[in-house]
């Protein structure tokens, strides 16, 4: 009765939020396959903890789980890429070279920017990908990825500098004429 | 505003995060500022492009499936779980209990308390079959309790109840439960009343409770640290109205 109850629920409240759960998994994780194994799991831990769940704001909630289980995964998975290497100080927006030039972005440009998001230090990439993908406010930003409410607006100010960097860079690159 | 501050802003700006008041701080600085007008131009355009659909990846269908799957599959172990976690602590202890209780009728036998009121009995009996009701025959209480003295490790409390019509006859020593006892031996009419007396090691006082056995009425209690047994042929309305006299002689502490 009391887990039925609890089943019905956990569908009504949380399974809606599949896409945004395997969205985020997909740009953290980078690959189709492991991003469906991280939302299997993120949602078997939400339904574990869902007795925990008193809030209003099913989508964020399962967000944080969601981003827990990939930073997990990445730390087992991808020592090269974790978040030791990643310094507020070094990644400061002193250091991001603006580019002076006009930016401009052909719909045919947008695989360009798919790859510079993903090059992106996580967790540059996964306020990008909460704000910007997800239209979720700094407010919610800031507890999902457990940061201060101003670390957030500076931390989008330094992805969206290096995000623009690495699109200019690749679009120097770009062949004028087809191949 | 300068340049710093404003582009420490401009992303607050653009996701319309700021206070009104900020607000119109950037829109005065971005005016008159090309190279933050610039900047801010090129967010727009990252932020555009981040917003079409092929940016944001959609679950697949099956996933859709599986997860439903094994969350209702969680949920069905979580359920039985708990109750079959109860049963697995639950059933041995439950079998031992069944095996003790299919056993104790084979192994305890009669209880201290039944074999001692059996004892009771028969030492009544045996009083009066040997004609060895008093070893001290006397209606006087002042020679009856002080015959004991030597006798016993206690003083037996020793009332003659003759006005109450249950007059003191006499006094011996018997042994129960393990120990010398006083006996005290009052009469109703013919009837013959044995009162057995002995300390208590416990301090705790109990109220009467009557037996009857083998045509005798038992009823004992405890009082003043004495365990008081009384054994008789006499009726047991009878009995217990000598009993209330008897407790009304012993003050109780």
């Amino acid at each position: 009765m009391e887990d039925q109850s609890k089943l019905a629920r956990f569908e009504q409240s949380i399974l809606p939020h599949l896409d945004a759960a395997y969205n985020l998994a997909r740009w953290l994780t980078r690959n189709e396959h492991d991003a469906e194994d991280m939302a299997q799991e993120s949602y078997l831990r939400a339904f574990k903890f869902f007795d925990g769940f008193r809030g209003t704001d099913a989508r964020a909630w399962l967000l944080a789980i969601v981003r827990n289980t990939c930073y997990s995964w990445l730390q087992q998975n991808r020592r090269r890429e974790t978040m030791a290497s990643f310094d507020e100080e070094v990644h400061s927006i002193e250091n991001e070279a603006s580019n002076p030039a006009k930016l401009v972005l052909k719909s045919d440009d947008r695989e360009m920017l798919k790859e510079a998001l993903e090059e992106l230090p996580v967790e540059f990439r996964e306020v990008v990908v909460l704000r910007d993908l997800e239209e979720l406010s700094y407010k919610q930003v800031a507890e999902i990825a457990n940061i201060p409410l101003g670390t957030v607006m500076s931390r989008l100010a330094r992805a969206r500098e290096r995000l623009k960097r690495l699109l200019c860079a690749r679009l120097k690159e770009k062949p004028k004429d087809g191949l | 505003m300068d340049c710093k501050n404003a582009q420490t802003m401009l992303d607050g700006y653009l996701d319309e995060e700021l206070d009104p008041l900020r607000n119109l701080e950037i829109e005065d600085h971005l005016h008159g500022c090309a190279p933050c007008s610039q900047s801010y131009s090129d967010r727009q355009v990252i932020r555009s492009g981040l917003k079409t659909d092929s940016f944001y990846f959609k679950a697949p269908t099956d996933l859709r499936k599986r997860i439903q799957r094994s969350v209702r599959q969680a949920a069905k172990a979580e359920a039985p779980a708990s109750w079959l976690s109860w049963l697995r602590v639950a059933m041995p202890v439950a079998a031992t209990a069944l095996v003790v209780l299919m056993l104790v009728p084979f192994f305890a036998g009669p209880s201290s308390d039944e074999l001692l009121t059996q004892e009771v009995v028969a030492s009544h009996i045996r009083s009066l079959m040997v004609n060895h009701l008093a070893d001290v025959p006397s209606t006087d209480e002042h020679t009856v309790k002080p015959w004991f003295n030597g006798k016993l490790d206690f003083s037996p409390p020793v009332d003659d109840l003759a006005k109450q019509g249950f007059p003191l006859i006499g006094g011996r020593l018997d042994y129960l439960n393990n120990r010398p006892v006083a006996a005290l031996v009052y009469q109703s009419n013919k009837h013959v009343i044995n009162v057995f007396v002995w300390p208590s090691n416990k301090t705790r006082q109990t109220s009467e409770s009557i037996k009857a056995q083998q045509g005798y009425n038992v009823i004992r209690w405890t009082r003043s640290g004495m365990n008081f047994w009384v054994v008789s042929d006499l009726e047991r309305n009878q009995l217990e109205k000598f009993v209330a006299m008897l407790k009304g002689q012993t003050p109780a502490t």
